[in-house]
């Protein structure tokens, strides 16, 4: 792992992620702010990226929308990495029924398409936050539990597993402590992707006015916003498009870059 | 004959469980759920209307005899009545999706002519600035959210050169050049995504063909060179880009919601979206309910090709 930042994708991923982390402590405008004298204002000293169509700082709220982006991301991937990986490798381990179970839970829940979950639950729930976290941690978790178990059907007879059995070490112990670690590399290109994934599916849900709700700052909602003044303003609509494909592309990047380090024979095919 | 039975039946009790599942959902929201429906902005809904809106989604009578009319009612195709402007969600659906079906067939047809022929050719010399030219622009196509996509094609072919219609849709019976101009940009849009799927399959698959012995048979016996990657290698290497494609076309049903969007093209997704801000319930469970039979369809379908072209998947 010493050479994880040793692509580019890795460190400006860290720098836009950290800065965007620590928006509220930044000497930022406020992404709510509106100013109404200064609607449509080009760059400025005080406003690097201008005004919006009230008045607010363009450059503060691309911050802020992405910041809302990798926390609702983000928070999604750990939920759904928490649960899908404890059902896969107790399913991978205990075997029988409750691993048919399991694995056929899974298979219904990828027989919805991710958008359209997240559309019946903002149809039930309202939309927002609170419910996109919840439906993107569901929508993720098969994805998690079948890395898990696959890994775990392969890593569960091997010696050293066997040994650790036979010391008498509880099940806990194996499971946490001998065979986690041993399938820990697929779960975390696993969850690189799915961060990567969220952060697509968070961007066309706020697109839709389903993801975060405004007035808070979210790069779908500028893309469909900025749209209707391009002819006069392209920068409001250019410079959301531009962040959200390069966040994208860093996070695609990076999960390739993570499965070539923890797994160098299987990625060299592609 | 036995697994394709078994096949299908586990299909069917996908379905069954699905369609249960979204039935069930409305149950799952706590408190009442149609004053929930019905509440807007926080305000308290109208007494009478949450009972007449009860009446109709049939919410005041037990459980399970609204399950077993709901499974009743789907089997005859019946999705329910809008509770917004109490219009058949079955018929809006019928009216809608072949739009949105015509739309991902243009799309999937512009993708398998520019993956297909695009793979074949990166795959002949992986090394080659083309191959490595052409894996960048796919990474790049596959990343780009589809409603930016979407955006930046009307601002350039719309907007700025002004050579297509930002969007709209007119009936092919009544005007079929502007029908096919409208269907232009929205199915590019998808295809753009799409294509850089089946070139990368394509390649990748070529690639584990190409170095086999059949091939270098082939060319030892003097097969031409063309003759080889099409007829020998080609149609060996097309069974995973069927599966995956096919897979990818059951997403795309779904997909399609955002592109829909930006280009106003009236299929599914205009109702779907409408649905959810009214949060008009039978409509988006008869949506959801109807993309989700098409996906599990489409499965069994890639399944039983699959069983029908190579025996061994039937164990």
């Amino acid at each position: 792992m010493k050479h994880i930042f040793s692509s580019p994708s890795a460190i400006l991923l860290t720098i836009l992620v950290v800065g965007a982390l620590l928006a509220p402590v930044l000497p930022l405008h406020d992404p709510l702010a509106m100013d109404i004298s200064g609607r449509f204002a080009g760059p400025s000293a005080s406003h690097w990226f201008g005004q919006d169509e009230y008045g607010r700082d363009v450059f503060a709220r691309l911050v802020f929308a992405l910041r809302s982006a990798i926390l609702i991301s983000g928070s999604a991937a750990v939920l759904s990495a928490i649960i899908g990986t404890a059902i896969g490798v107790a399913a991978g381990y205990v075997r029988g029924l409750s691993e048919a179970f399991a694995m056929r839970v899974m298979d219904i829940i990828l027989c919805f398409p991710p958008l359209l979950l997240a559309m019946l639950a903002a149809t039930l729930y309202g939309a927002g936050p609170q419910t996109l976290v919840p439906v993107l941690a569901l929508v993720f978790v098969p994805s998690f539990t079948r890395v898990a178990h696959a890994s775990v059907m392969t890593v569960r007879t091997m010696d050293y597993v066997d040994a650790v059995r036979l010391m008498g070490a509880p099940t806990s112990h194996i499971l946490w402590r001998t065979i986690l670690p041993g399938i820990a590399g697929p779960l975390f290109v696993q969850f690189s992707f799915v961060v990567a994934m969220s952060v697509v599916l968070e961007s066309g849900l706020s697109y839709l006015g389903l993801g975060v709700l405004p007035p808070e700052p979210s790069l779908g909602m500028m893309v469909g916003a900025a749209r209707a003044t391009f002819l006069d303003e392209p920068w409001l609509l250019i410079a959301p498009c531009l962040l959200l494909t390069v966040v994208i592309i860093l996070l695609n990047a990076f999960c390739d870059h993570l499965r070539h380090l923890l797994d160098p024979r299987r990625s060299t095919g592609n | 004959m036995g697994w394709f039975i078994r096949r299908i039946v586990q299909s069917v009790i996908m379905l069954w469980i699905v369609v249960s599942l979204v039935f069930l959902s409305i149950h799952f929201v706590p408190g009442d759920p149609v004053e929930l429906l019905l509440s807007q902005d926080g305000a308290a809904p109208d007494p009478a209307m949450v009972a007449m809106v009860r009446e109709q989604l049939g919410l005041n009578r037990p459980v399970l005899e609204q399950y077993l009319d709901k499974l009743g009612e789907l089997a005859r195709f019946d999705l329910g009545t809008s509770i917004v402007d109490f219009s058949p969600v079955a018929t809006e659906i019928g009216k809608r999706l072949p739009r949105t079906l015509e739309l991902i067939a243009a799309a999937a047809i512009i993708s398998l002519l520019i993956g297909l022929p695009s793979g074949v050719l990166a795959a002949r010399n992986p090394k080659s600035m083309f191959s490595r030219g052409a894996m960048f622009v796919a990474g790049a196509a596959q990343s780009i959210p589809v409603f930016v996509v979407g955006t930046l094609l009307v601002i350039v072919f719309a907007q700025l050169l002004g050579w297509l219609p930002a969007g709209g849709f007119v009936p092919f019976s009544r005007d079929p050049g502007k029908h096919m101009l409208l269907l232009i940009m929205p199915a590019a849009t998808i295809a753009i995504g799409l294509s850089a799927v089946v070139f990368r399959i394509t390649r990748s698959s070529m690639l584990e063909v190409l170095p086999q012995d059949f091939i270098r048979t082939a060319r030892a016996k003097g097969v031409p060179a063309r003759r080889v990657m099409i007829r020998h290698a080609l149609r060996n290497a097309l069974m995973p880009v069927i599966t995956v494609f096919a897979l990818q076309l059951g997403g795309l049903l779904a997909g399609t919601v955002l592109v829909e969007t930006v280009f106003n093209w009236p299929g599914l997704s205009g109702m779907l979206v409408a649905g959810v801000n009214a949060r008009d319930y039978p409509v988006v469970t008869g949506v959801i309910v109807v993309v989700a039979a098409f996906y599990i369809g489409l499965n069994l379908l890639v399944d039983i090709i699959y069983g029908l072209t190579d025996p061994r998947v039937r164990k």
